[in-house]
């Protein structure tokens, strides 16, 4: 495949082979870890099913999201009547608790004023039987990333359902974009300190449960109406996601609102990171580290020796969303690797930022910084950083067999390897599992390319 | 705690359950939208437009909207090439706000000179979506001026999502082809000659098809698309006869073809071997006058037969009396695979498309046995009420079925666009025989709670 350029030109404007993915489908999977909610995208019937297929391809579970399924009529005349209809439809087949609407850039440039709609849509109906709750989110696709649209949602949840209570002893975690065993681990961890807790959106179970012995409408699983609502009443939120500013994120309007204070935390992946959180957890329920994760601690940093010779000066290039960048390249300098480009899709413009609060000698380390860049923007940059292994999401994976370099798949979307839902990024346990794998790939190359044939390595 | 599962009011008239006696009234729905909020496993215009032309792996594909059109259409499908890979690329003009305020004609231009500039391709299709309808830019001008300049055939695709269902994408694609064919010399085409239409590639699965009928002495102009290129579009008229598969996607390409340059076209299918060597005689019969063609498509029926159906015999006896869900894209496919699965034993307890006609449907309440359930751009809830209520072993369709047929303890078949395993031609029909004994057959099912593992 030619993808380097000829005449030395290379083609700047469009984006080609993105790595980033648009607003909406950040919004569906947030609402997937609502409880009995059923995520609802106003606009295309395509936008509805792509992301579906694309989620599916990951999580490998039934993920209904239901559409508007906009006409040239809805384009014309509005898509008020679409919505309402939809929602009748959708609420008499799945029977939800609460319906996730999310717009795309089609709603948003005809100017459907959702809110408004809802309000006549409670209005008709109000005298039947209890409504569903609807949380809106507003995720145009020509604005932001995927990353955006998640986090609106669950910003939206809050907004929706929390309320004014007796501040009490409950910590709310906002995760941000984690794998399904990520979430399970902070819920493990939460429980061993004793404390109550309200983790949103919980995923862990809808897109990574059991088999059936029937049908459900929805999968079983999710962060309960009554939860969110009592996140108002939280004695202290913990929000990860070293990007995300308060006013677009769950923890900073419930500190604007109800003045629970907000923990902005970067994704506790290696050691540094994971003591943090682990600090903060501490701090707020005045318990200190169980046992078991003190021993999981002990471990990692038995490991980071027996591991270090292996990975020493080893060259990465680490891209996906920018927290993920952020959070793994602290990680990845914690343990002698060198990041040598830390690249994202989407473009906060704090990246580079944040990094220099975890690293502060970034540019002396020889660590680039890109925000806004495509995977052939990232391809030019190899042949030029001469990077050891990539790091990311499968989408790498061109990249990776054109340059005949390894690639470490972590994050989402991992469409080419099995169990991408059972990644651990998070904590020690986390950063453990990581840490297994990047030295094992360097020691696969090593052992792949020396022609002895070692079996000890 | 078992509840029914409904079937929502404005989606009962698009689904119909065969019973007994020939009286039956069979008026089923079809050839229209999606209900709102139904979740229905279709996709849009612009996914009926990318899915036929994405095969074309010498020409560019650019996606103008926001990214998120292109992202999840970047190397979707298995539709392989014998040589350039540019169909694998992604490209998309990544229209931002200010874009859509001030219009994207100006990026799309520039992307287009660098796209080409760079990957100097033999053309360039220009996909537009939703918002494009909405913002009025004028693809076409863009189009003709980067067409000017470069030298290259420059298409603009009318695939704005919300204009129709999936078939209007087919049938923008399917202009923006006739726009091609033409262009090129038709010097030194055999006038044993035909098209391939409506076949992908997937898998390699066009490769099998043109060996047979090459090795019957018959020359293929052109595949539409899969392995496709643009020269062989072009001269494509020059061929005798068009062939064609998934006729939904295709057929109103050969309808212009045939209309425009005379070209006559027959519709096959090459899943199963009855529909596959069938394939092949309707092919030879048109060419009665070198009776030599005829002989050898009955060797090759023979040879591949003689190869495939005695390994087949041990599925057979294992799969015998089982019953297989059907829901794919095309209804064409349902009819094939109706009698494929016979083939192996297997019975078929529901049978549905997203795109059929009234034509496609009725030919299937003939085909179906009494019971079974005929649907039309069905929905989840929907296909997991049949699959349970009719008790299916096998579920055959895409990506979005499949974890319902995991989730149920049902087998399942991919059928789509992203099987990397042929499934046509006599070998795709002992490729799809193994595939779905594997599935049926696992051991895994008996930790299934519907066969009598925990919940």
């Amino acid at each position: 495949m030619k993808t380097t350029a000829i005449n030395g030109k290379t083609a700047k404007t469009a984006t080609q082979n993105a790595c980033k993915l648009c607003n909406p489908l950040g919004a569906c999977l947030a609402f997937r870890g609502i409880e009995n909610c059923v995520p609802f995208l106003h606009g295309s019937q395509g936008c509805a099913t792509y992301i579906r297929r694309y989620l599916i391809s990951h999580y490998k579970e039934p993920i209904d999201i239901a559409s508007s399924n906009f006409n040239e009529e809805t384009a014309v005349f509005g898509g008020s009547h679409n919505l309402k209809l939809g929602l009748k439809n959708v609420s008499q087949q799945y029977r939800p608790e609460v319906i996730g609407i999310a717009t795309t850039c089609l709603s948003e440039t005809i100017g459907d004023d959702v809110p408004m709609i809802l309000k006549e849509y409670k209005a008709i109906m109000g005298n039947d039987e209890p409504l569903p709750v609807m949380i809106f989110a507003s995720t145009p696709s020509y604005s932001g990333t995927h990353i955006d649209g998640f986090h609106a949602a669950v910003r939206s949840a809050v907004k929706t359902l929390a309320e004014a209570e007796p501040k009490k002893h409950l910590v709310n975690i906002f995760p941000g974009m984690i794998s399904p065993a990520d979430i399970r681990y902070l819920k493990e961890i939460m429980n061993a300190f004793a404390t109550p807790f309200v983790l949103l959106p919980d995923y862990s179970q809808t897109l990574d449960g059991g088999p059936w012995a029937e049908y459900h409408r929805i999968p079983p699983g999710g962060t309960t109406t009554r939860a969110i609502a009592s996140t108002g009443g939280a004695s202290a939120s913990i929000e990860f996601g070293s990007t995300l500013e308060a006013q677009k994120s769950a923890a900073g309007y419930l500190a604007e609102q109800f003045g629970v204070v907000r923990h902005h935390l970067p994704l506790p992946i290696g050691i540094k990171a994971s003591d943090r959180f682990f600090a903060v957890l501490e701090q707020l329920t005045g318990k200190s580290l169980p046992p078991a994760y003190e021993d999981e601690r002990r471990r990692l940093v038995d490991a980071y020796a027996d591991g270090h010779k292996y990975i020493f000066g080893k060259r990465a290039i680490l891209y996906g969303e920018e927290d993920l960048v952020i959070s793994m390249a602290a990680f990845l300098h914690e343990i002698g690797v060198v990041p040598v480009l830390c690249a994202s899709g989407g473009k906060s413009g704090l990246m580079k930022k944040r990094l220099l609060e975890l690293i502060p000698d970034l540019e002396e380390a020889g660590i680039k910084v890109r925000e806004n860049v495509d995977f052939v923007d990232i391809e030019h940059e190899a042949d030029e950083l001469r990077p050891d292994v990539l790091i990311g999401n499968s989408k790498g994976f061109t990249m990776s067999k054109k340059h005949d370099l390894p690639l470490i798949r972590i994050g989402f979307p991992i469409h080419d390897r099995f169990g991408g839902q059972r990644l651990h990024h998070l904590g020690y346990r986390g950063t453990q599992e990581l840490f297994d794998r990047i030295v094992n790939t360097v020691i696969e190359e090593r052992q792949k390319s020396s022609p002895i044939g070692y079996t000890y390595m | 705690m078992k509840e029914e599962i409904g079937i929502l009011e404005g989606r009962q008239s698009q689904v119909f359950e065969k019973k007994s006696g020939d009286e039956q009234q069979f008026d089923i729905a079809c050839d229209k939208t999606s209900l709102s909020g139904s979740v229905s496993q279709r996709a849009c215009v612009f996914c009926g437009s990318r899915v036929v032309l994405y095969p074309v792996a010498d020409a560019i594909h650019i996606v103008h909207g926001p990214i998120g059109c292109a992202a999840y259409t970047w190397d979707i499908r298995g539709a392989v090439s014998s040589g350039p890979e540019l169909h694998r690329l992604s490209f998309s003009t990544d229209l931002q706000e200010m874009d859509v305020i001030y219009g994207g004609e100006k990026k799309l231009y520039r992307s287009l000179i660098e796209l080409i500039d760079q990957y100097q391709p033999n053309a360039a299709f220009i996909y537009s979506t939703c918002i494009i309808g909405l913002i009025g830019d004028d693809i076409e001008a863009v189009c003709r001026k980067v067409a000017q300049e470069k030298g290259i055939p420059v298409m603009p695709v009318h695939s704005e999502g919300f204009k129709g269902t999936k078939k209007d994408g087919y049938k923008a694609a399917c202009s923006a082809l006739m726009k091609l064919i033409g262009t090129g010399s038709t010097e030194g085409i055999s006038q044993y000659s035909i098209n391939i239409l409506g076949e992908f590639n997937l898998a390699g699965e066009a490769w099998i098809i043109r060996e047979y009928y090459e090795k019957m002495g018959i020359e293929v102009v052109a595949t539409m698309t899969g392995d496709g290129r643009i020269d062989a579009i072009r001269r494509s008229h020059g061929a005798s006869l068009n062939v064609v598969q998934c006729s939904g996607s295709m057929t109103s390409l050969a309808k212009d073809m045939e209309e425009k340059y005379g070209i006559p076209y027959i519709r096959v299918s090459y899943f199963g071997f009855e529909d596959m060597s069938k394939s092949l005689y309707d092919v030879a019969a048109l060419f009665p006058d070198r009776p030599e063609i005829m002989e050898r498509a009955r060797e090759i029926v023979r040879d591949e037969i003689r190869k495939y159906y005695p390994e087949m015999q041990k599925f057979k006896s294992s799969l015998t009396g089982k019953k297989a869900a059907i829901y794919v894209g095309g209804a064409f496919k349902t009819f094939s695979l109706i009698k494929a699965l016979r083939t192996i034993g297997m019975s078929v307890v529901l049978a549905g498309s997203q795109t059929g006609n009234k034509d496609d449907y009725e030919r299937l309440r003939e085909m179906c046995d009494e019971g079974t359930v005929i649907v039309d751009d069905s929905n989840p809830v929907e296909l997991s009420k049949f699959v349970l209520e009719k008790e299916a072993d096998l579920l055959i369709g895409g990506v979005k079925e499949r974890p319902i047929a995991f989730k149920l303890g049902v087998g399942f078949c991919d059928h789509n666009h992203e099987r990397k395993i042929p499934l046509a031609g006599f070998v795709g029909m002992y490729n799809f025989a193994k595939e779905v004994y594997e599935s049926v057959m696992s051991p895994v099912w008996q930790f299934a709670p519907r066969k009598g593992g925990l919940a």
